[in-house]
């Protein structure tokens, strides 16, 4: 049985209003497997994920996920469906506690709270000490955990990560990166947008680089790498 | 101390019912981001709804209660939310006020129509007869179950809030809606929920306080006011505060019946809700300076002076040959559509350009009347009709400058109000009317109904010129820029403070001309033509003419002149100002240019195409 790519897009084109930012962008992502999406500012890396997760409506092209076309279903859908987007800055409630973020977590997948506690307190102890705390008086790397704590929980079958290290701590950043993996290893599919683009590729199996809302250069990491400060610099695209 | 203590425990009856009411606007505001001007007018029908099932259909009391609670009330508000504020996530606030006013006027019109005000309607008290005797103090049931009643709405919402997944999913639309919705909560149903359940307080509100007052139509939609008042002392968000707000705006207003002087309960009682909604509101944290959004407003154009001087000129001219054959009735219509254009312009420069909304127009608009009948009449007095009401928007704008968008338009309904209740309704007399007489000019008699008419045409005419001279200059320019991105103004030194200051008393004073002149029309003015109703009613008008353009003023003020005449040929419609300006609103509110935009922008189109026909004919000459 030939299986269906979890995440497949296809000529996709989206924007905002009337200005299109993506210009027919076609990319798939097969489970356990981490895609890392590199590009300049202004490429389209978010439009794109927000796309995919149905934040945005597709203005044409095709979505495809688990072989099941999606276009128009909106992000509580898509969630529903298998699809995880932890957005750009922290993902995370500010002023819920901890413990009434965890809550929002069950929304997706029909998990009962003490599990989803002792599922993230096991693997984030410093959550667990926060409990009761105001989510938006933590420290970066604890909102971050609590934001990548909804992917631990609920089992999709694909991940959108949108620059988890932006202003974090190397250690956290390598930490967090571990996670990445770990989740690609048990058949999630990943497709990880990150500025550092060094950090990204150490932990991805193929790179696309997207500039002015079309996709450059794909391959693997080690090919497409040459390409990147060109990419960036706006040289031969 | 005995009269102390029935006096706080009908204080706290009153307050809880404010709670209740103020609670609802909260959740609503909290969670959809839209402060609901509809919300007594809901509470209103419910109570309305409840007698029509208990007393005029004689359901027993408990099902009608828990019919219009628990099916009705909510089945409404989620009928709104879905189809009226749906499509107004994340629109201005300019547009959302006004369609929530839209709802408010249109559920007035719809009131009016079923339950004519020509009968007495009286809800009873709950559970007549049994009373009970505290140290003394005799406690009727219907205060025990009203106390009851807010108690158990504040437990349970405490409760839902920190409790149940749906009250902490409410909490999250609020924190990061996008987030909600990738966690796999969909936003609009929790917003429609948020509604429903404010609705459903609006309706216990209204129902409970019914008995306490008069089932009146206007008197219960405004009495919201207290609850708008305590909503703010909460800071529109934090509950336990306006909980404490009502409570004390319930206290305070029987305390004042009891122990205050006569004069006191004379003058200030009736507005203490509007002071305190006018003080809570001053004390409102400075919203952050809101940068500019790609949904920019595209204005009409506004045309050259040359251009505005010739169509005003061709305008006076129509306006005295139509004028001429008009029968004295229609002239009079006429009349009261022009100097209802005036105030309309004010509302142009100050809403349509500045951007800033105002319910108080026609209070600025009685005050320049009553400054021309003071002055007895002249020139002098129309200047004094355009200084005095000018004075009072230069002082309106000093205390609320720092406010914007709703907590602007919150001022000037306090302000609107409580001039309402202590100013008009005592300069004036009760009932009784003002006399205000016309100006003169040398030469011209002006006593004479068509020459007046002729001279009514050639103000607006002259206000309407002057309104687009200064969209034309520098002024202006500020005004739209101000209007449409404060930081990037402020960057710039353009001065907020001394803009929104003139551009406050400006609009004024136009609106006190306005004034002066429509007390010229009828010979006096009484204090029920400045109402705050008729000035959402104007607001709503000007909107839907088209608040960028003069042609728009003037389509609206004739439309607002007009009404009386389709009352006279639907008189089973009720209050057809109400009804017909809410429903317009309703189904035209979206579009932001109005039918005086639309106008504007034919016209533009119709002159490109001339132009460009003009070019291929010189280009096909050679």
């Amino acid at each position: 049985m030939t299986a269906h790519a979890a995440l497949e897009l296809i000529d996709l084109r989206a924007g905002y209003g009337s200005i299109e930012v993506l210009h027919g962008v076609s990319l798939t992502v097969e489970p356990a497997t981490v895609v890392a999406l590199l590009g300049p500012n202004g490429a389209g890396k978010t439009t794109l994920l927000r796309t995919t997760s149905g934040t945005l409506t597709p203005m044409g092209g095709c979505l495809h996920v688990g072989g099941v076309h999606v276009n128009g279903a909106d992000a509580a859908s898509l969630a529903q469906a298998g699809v995880c987007r932890i957005p750009e800055g922290r993902g995370i409630f500010p002023n819920l506690t901890v413990a009434e973020n965890l809550r929002m977590w069950t929304g997706v997948g029909g998990l009962r709270l003490p599990e989803v506690e002792e599922r993230t307190f096991s693997r984030f102890p410093r959550l667990g000490e926060r409990r009761g705390q105001l989510a938006g008086t933590m420290s970066g790397g604890e909102q971050q955990m609590l934001a990548m704590s909804r992917a631990l929980l609920v089992d999709p079958a694909v991940l959108l990560l949108d620059e988890i290290s932006m202003g974090l701590a190397p250690l956290i950043v390598a930490d967090l990166y571990e996670l990445v993996r770990t989740l690609a290893e048990e058949g999630i599919a990943i497709l990880l947008v990150e500025q550092f683009a060094q950090t990204a590729l150490a932990v991805a199996d193929y790179a696309v680089i997207l500039a002015q809302g079309r996709v450059t250069r794909r391959g693997t990491p080690a090919e497409v790498e040459e390409h990147l400060s060109a990419a960036y610099l706006g040289g031969a695209a | 101390m005995t009269t102390f203590l029935a006096l706080a425990i009908s204080g706290l009856v009153f307050g809880c019912v404010y709670a209740l009411t103020a609670s609802g606007l909260v959740v609503t505001y909290v969670t959809s981001g839209i402060f609901n001007f509809a919300h007594g007018a809901i509470g209103m029908v419910a109570a309305f709804t409840f007698w029509q099932l208990h007393i005029a259909w004689g359901w027993p009391a408990p099902v009608a209660f828990l019919v219009v609670l628990l099916v009705l009330a909510p089945l409404l508000g989620a009928v709104v939310e879905r189809i009226l504020v749906r499509p107004l996530y994340g629109a201005p606030i300019g547009v959302t006020l006004v369609a929530t006013l839209g709802l408010l006027v249109t559920l007035l019109g719809l009131a009016f129509l079923v339950w004519p005000p020509d009968t007495t309607r009286v809800l009873p008290r709950f559970f007549a007869g049994h009373t009970v005797t505290v140290f003394s103090l005799v406690i009727d049931w219907n205060q025990l179950l009203v106390i009851a009643a807010a108690v158990t709405v504040a437990v349970s919402l405490r409760l839902f809030f920190s409790r149940s997944r749906l009250g902490i999913a409410m909490r999250a639309v609020v924190d990061d809606p996008e987030l909600a919705a990738l966690a796999g909560t969909k936003p609009e149903r929790v917003s429609q929920l948020s509604w429903a359940m404010g609705s459903s307080l609006a309706a216990l509100a209204g129902i409970l306080l019914a008995p306490l007052v008069t089932l009146n139509v206007t008197d219960l939609t405004l009495l919201v006011i207290n609850g708008y008042a305590a909503a703010m002392i909460g800071r529109l968000r934090n509950l336990p505060a306006t909980v404490g707000g009502a409570l004390l705006i319930g206290f305070l207003n029987q305390q004042a019946v009891g122990y205050a002087p006569p004069w006191f309960n004379d003058y200030v009682s009736p507005a203490i809700p509007m002071i305190l909604l006018f003080l809570a509101v001053l004390f409102i944290k400075g919203e952050r300076l809101r940068a500019g959004s790609l949904q920019g407003l595209r204005m009409p154009r506004p045309p050259s002076l040359q251009r505005s001087l010739l169509s005003g000129a061709a305008f006076v001219l129509v306006a005295g040959v139509v004028g001429s054959q008009l029968s004295p009735a229609n002239l009079a219509i006429g009349g009261q559509g022009m100097v209802l254009g005036v105030v309309m312009l004010s509302l142009v420069l100050l809403s349509g350009y500045g951007g800033q909304v105002s319910l108080c127009q026609l209070t600025f608009a009685g005050l320049g009347a009553y400054a021309m009948a003071k002055a007895g009449g002249g020139l002098g007095g129309l200047a004094l009709a355009a200084l005095l009401p000018a004075a009072a928007g230069a002082l309106v704008a000093v205390t609320v400058v720092r406010l914007r968008g709703l907590f602007l338009a919150l001022a000037t309904l306090a302000f609107a109000q409580a001039m309402d209740k202590i100013f008009f309704l005592h300069a004036l007399g009760s009932g009784s009317s003002l006399e205000v007489p016309r100006p003169s000019l040398p030469g011209i008699d002006l006593q004479d109904d068509r020459v007046f008419f002729a001279f009514l045409a050639a103000v607006f005419a002259l206000a309407a010129v002057g309104v687009l001279a200064l969209r034309r200059r520098a002024f202006g320019r500020r005004l739209i820029a101000l209007n449409d991105s404060p930081a990037a103004s402020a960057t710039m030194g353009v001065s907020a403070t001394s803009t929104r200051l003139v551009v406050m008393a400006l609009s004024a004073a136009i609106a006190g001309v306005g004034g002066a002149l429509l007390g010229g029309l009828h010979g006096s003015i009484s204090n029920n033509d400045f109402l705050l109703l008729n000035s959402c009613v104007l607001l709503l008008l000007a909107t839907l003419g088209g608040l960028f353009s003069p042609t728009g003023a003037f389509l609206a003020a004739m439309s607002y002149a007009l009404f009386p005449k389709f009352q006279e040929l639907f008189p089973d419609l009720g209050q057809v100002q109400f009804l017909f300006t809410g429903l317009g609103v309703l189904a035209l509110g979206r579009n932001r240019y109005g039918i005086g935009g639309q106008l504007a922008d034919a016209g533009e189109k119709l002159r490109a195409l001339r132009v460009s026909r003009v070019r291929e004919v010189a280009r096909a000459a050679g």
